[in-house]
């Protein structure tokens, strides 16, 4: 039992230490690994309190996938230089009211979740589903997801599925002169279409025309 | 004390697994040199030791007494990390490999996943060596290895699903006690070249290994490393090639399974036939090395998102319908 806890705190410091990093570290990128740091952590922590699929879920979509376009977008944008600037304008006090709205907001949420489950427990079980200990949690949740809640499983995939077009549409624009390789029309190339056997005259030549 | 004791076996289990690993990556990069001098019609590496099999003990030497340089303008936190994620994570994902029943460091529930996290994690040492370097070449090696490893990452994952469809655990021991009467290679023979393919991809391997390709990008990420740093990346890249070889072999054929269940066949011991399997899948990667002229970077893409995505996607809900009609869907 002491292992489990030095673990836990081991993990949640680091998870407290990397996201209080993300928003203090003044290179945008090193953000970026604080928060992916953070990621790693907190799946450490699911997979501490027997949710490991959750946690493995959470490495492979938000550390594999989510975080490495981030990377991509800073990377490219070179946004060290805007963040430094944003810093010395004056505009950017006006930030820090709204961060601490949010902050605020996000706090009262917590202690009403916090205090509900410590005060009302019975509150908690009324609105939790049953969940037998013999089964995995990837099989428990595979029991729920495909039957009882399939409609909002579904209609989850469907604003993914929105979203995506969407940002598609958005950035996709056609190029006009752009040469692309059309592997059908390479293939249905026929000898006639390509060359042409001319006689060409003495003293002439042939005249080409593209 | 006996938690003590505890631990050292633990480490003795680790140590006994990692050090034949390490020594593996080293041969399997002096086999990979023959069997690609041997399609070429020359020798290969010959000289150091019998058959030239020493010839990766005396390179790793020669990169350990050659100088570690650091760019001046580099990140240089970032910079040394990158080596070091990449080699850990190459040899982190062994402890959920079984090499026989029971013969396993780590036997979780969620085994294949793991495996999954952490090839994905791969991508990391890469971006990471690629940007720290702070050069141009190094730089966009990354940002071409990052798309290719996530976009081949994607297929990779249908193809699990289909094999898991006919498994119904994420344990690797039942994956692999799953195929005792047949081996996944024969039903899923389609996914399993998808597999093969993406996995080639996934490592970095020709004729996929843009993020390196020498004419166009010096050596992509690894342009700005040298010495023991280098000979890191280097390691890394083999024993992941190792790990997708066992992965491979896991869930298609049969892991440690003997090809036929009669007397000779089953008198082995059952690391034997996973290794034996690994190094078979090992030559397949060295001989595609030998044979295949690189690919294009749009047809590259191309061939992941328009052809292996849509084919595999396809495949799942055919072996999903399939297990129903038949109702041979795995009881759990």
């Amino acid at each position: 039992m002491i292992a489990h806890s030095i673990f836990f705190y081991f993990f949640s410091l680091i998870a407290i230490v990397s996201a209080i990093m993300v928003t203090a570290s003044k290179n945008t990128v090193h953000s970026v690994f604080f928060l992916i740091l953070d990621f790693i952590s907190i799946s450490c922590l699911f997979i501490m309190i027997g949710a490991e699929f959750l946690g493995m879920i959470m490495l492979i979509v938000y550390v594999g996938a989510v975080a490495v376009l981030f990377l991509f977008v800073v990377m490219m944008l070179n946004v060290a230089q805007q963040k430094n600037e944003w810093f010395s304008a004056r505009e950017s006090s006006s930030h820090i009211p709204i961060g601490l709205l949010v902050s605020l907001v996000i706090f009262v949420e917590l202690i009403i979740v916090v205090g509900g489950w410590k005060y009302k427990p019975e509150l908690l079980n009324s609105i939790s589903l049953n969940i037998s200990s013999e089964l995995t949690n990837t099989q428990s949740l595979g029991n729920v997801i495909y039957t009882d809640f399939i409609h909002l499983f579904q209609l989850s995939g469907m604003i993914l599925l929105v979203a995506m077009i969407g940002a598609i549409v958005l950035t996709f624009r056609h190029r006009s002169g752009l040469k692309r390789q059309s592997y059908f029309k390479q293939i249905s190339r026929e000898k006639s279409d390509g060359v042409e056997i001319v006689k060409v005259k003495k003293n002439e030549g042939v005249k080409i025309d593209v | 004390m006996e938690s003590l004791l505890f631990v050292f076996s633990e480490i003795y289990k680790i140590l006994f697994l990692l050090i034949p690993v390490l020594v593996t990556v080293a041969m399997i990069v002096w086999f990979d040199r023959r069997v690609w001098a041997l399609v070429q019609k020359r020798r290969g590496p010959n000289v150091v030791g019998p058959f030239g099999l020493f010839q990766s003990l005396a390179d790793a030497l020669k990169y350990l007494f050659k100088e570690i340089i650091i760019p001046a303008s580099s990140n240089k936190i970032i910079f040394i990390l990158a080596p070091i994620v990449t080699m850990t994570l190459a040899l982190v994902a062994w402890a959920v490999i079984p090499f026989g029943e029971n013969l396993v460091i780590a036997d979780i529930n969620v085994g294949i996943l793991y495996l999954f996290a952490v090839s994905s994690l791969g991508v990391y040492g890469i971006i990471m060596g690629g940007w720290a370097s702070n050069s141009k070449y190094p730089f966009l090696g990354a940002i071409r290895s990052a798309a290719q490893m996530v976009s081949y990452e994607v297929s990779i994952g249908v193809i699990i699903i289909n094999v898991l469809l006919c498994v119904g655990s994420l344990n690797l021991t039942d994956i692999v006690l799953a195929q005792k009467n047949i081996w996944f290679i024969i039903p899923l023979f389609p996914m399993f070249v998808i597999f093969f393919i993406s996995a080639l991809a996934e490592t970095n391997r020709p004729p996929f290994d843009l993020p390196e390709a020498e004419a166009e990008l010096v050596a992509g990420y690894q342009t700005e490393y040298s010495g023991m740093m280098y000979a890191m990346f280097w390691l890394g890249e083999y024993a992941n090639i190792l790990l997708m070889c066992a992965l491979g072999s896991i869930l298609f054929l049969g892991g440690w399974l003997s090809p036929l269940n009669i007397s000779p066949f089953n008198l082995v011991p059952s690391p034997f036939w996973l290794i034996f399997k690994i190094l078979l899948l090992f030559l397949l990667f060295a001989l595609v090395k030998a044979i295949v002229p690189r690919y294009r970077y749009d047809q590259l893409m191309k061939l992941g998102w328009k052809i292996f995505l849509p084919f595999s996607l396809i495949w799942v809900v055919l072996t999903a319908s399939y297990l129903i009609y038949f109702d041979l869907l795995p009881k759990v």
